[in-house]
């Protein structure tokens, strides 16, 4: 099978200014920091950020934020990092608020090959603006579009060299659906092991989605 | 003389039937898991991707992979599980949790509920609040009844954008207990000391008060 496993700078090579960038992670709790480091250290500019929140001020996409290498972000989420307010209000970032649910099941469109799906979640609030509202069965629902990007940078726990993946913990969170989502897949795991060393049975994200590995 | 927010924890926990899996907000509502009476078994959700949220581990013994939805370590006890949080979010607009337990901004006679913007000044995102709101079976929010000016919070309509419209089932504050219903508010149990003159000063929506309202335990 591929060996899918490369170095840090190689990666690099993939992440230009102006890309759509999924990032996993909840409070930095799964996010791919290494490679967060590394593009913060590169200064690719003009990014839009798909990441549930902002991290914190000096951490992970944090970091990327306070650096003016991000343009928009789309997350649920942005209270645990005060200077994406800031920002927001000051008109130097775009922000696309959506509601935590709503986010995950976008994404999950986005690699499930989905032209969107029904959420009652946001009815009658600031969140059906500009989207188009469908009745069934008496109830209403909002109509809600996939989310896909160019790049999705992933956190594992384990990931053998063909890309199967294993989480741990809450760190799981968003990796396994933008790992669906995006044209190229870049993971970064705490432990690389040989094909064959997985168990199958235990594998949550299957290899097929992955492109590249490297070494947190 | 014990608190506001423990008489609260202490009322909402006593909601909760055997075998309920709950949803519990940051802040206030967190406090609720301390008063769970010791011959129910509750299962906590946590929305970034947990079942069975256990307690606060002890000083060096965190798993830097297992939080709550704060953000803060927790532990998981026998029987609880990880997921993605698109599962998770399937449980939760599903109607697979029996009960979540918020704070609120504004409430009002409707059952609408505001808690995550005040525009202009606090936009830190609505993060699950609006799919929970929406999902789980009972919406309890939990609350101190009037703002730190002792402003209204219960009001007859809300000012501030909605987390969801007419979904609120139970408001608990340090002095009463509180059932939306549509005929409007009604007061079931007032704390102890409290009296209808007092939380009605307090409350700007109708209350309606039945004949037999009790005390709050």
């Amino acid at each position: 099978m591929i060996n899918k496993v490369v170095t840090l700078e190689e990666t690099l090579s993939f992440i230009q200014d102006g890309q759509r960038i999924m990032v996993g992670g909840f409070l930095n709790v799964g996010a791919p920091l290494k490679l967060l480091e590394a593009i913060y250290e590169k200064g690719t500019k003009d990014l839009t950020v798909i990441s549930n929140d902002t991290s914190f001020v000096d951490k992970g996409v944090g970091k990327l934020l306070a650096n003016n290498q991000i343009k928009k972000v789309i997350g649920s989420y942005i209270g645990s990092n005060p200077e994406t307010g800031k920002r927001m209000n000051d008109g130097r970032l775009e922000v696309e608020l959506v509601p935590q649910g709503t986010f995950a099941e976008r994404i999950r469109c986005g690699g499930a090959g989905l032209g969107g799906f029904l959420t009652p979640t946001g009815v009658g609030t600031i969140v059906e603006e500009g989207k188009e509202i469908l009745e069934v069965n008496g109830k209403k629902y909002l109509l809600e579009l996939p989310l896909k990007a160019d790049i999705a940078l992933i956190k594992a726990y384990k990931a053998d060299t063909f890309g199967n993946l294993v989480y741990r913990g809450t760190a799981r969170n968003f990796n396994p659906l933008m790992a669906m989502a995006a044209d190229l897949v870049i993971v970064e795991a705490e432990e690389i092991v040989e094909v064959g060393a997985l168990n199958p049975e235990e594998i949550v994200t299957p290899g097929i989605f992955v492109d590249k590995i490297i070494q947190g | 003389m014990t608190n506001s927010r423990e008489i609260i924890a202490r009322r909402v926990a006593r909601l909760f039937k055997d075998g309920d899996v709950v949803n519990l907000g940051i802040g206030l509502p967190t406090l609720v898991a301390d008063f769970v009476p010791k011959d129910i078994n509750v299962i906590f959700q946590s929305e970034n991707g947990l079942l069975g949220l256990g307690p606060t581990p002890l000083a060096g013994q965190e798993n830097k992979d297992v939080i709550n939805a704060g953000g803060q370590p927790v532990t998981v006890l026998p029987g609880g599980c990880f997921f993605d949080s698109a599962m998770s979010f399937a449980i939760i607009r599903g109607k697979h949790v029996a009960a979540t337990v918020l704070g609120a901004l504004e409430v009002d006679e409707k059952g609408n509920l505001a808690n995550w913007v005040i525009p202009g000044k606090m936009v830190p995102g609505m993060g699950g609040a609006m799919d929970l709101v929406v999902g789980a079976r009972k919406v309890i929010v939990a609350m101190e009844h009037t703002t730190k000016k002792g402003e209204p919070k219960i009001l007859k309509k809300c000012t501030l954008p909605l987390t969801a419209c007419e979904e609120v089932d139970i408001i608990v504050t340090e002095l009463g207990f509180m059932e939306v219903t549509p005929e409007g508010i009604v007061l079931r149990e007032m704390a102890p000391g409290v009296t209808v003159e007092e939380i009605k000063a307090k409350t700007e929506a109708e209350l309606i008060i039945p004949d037999n309202l009790t005390v709050m335990e």
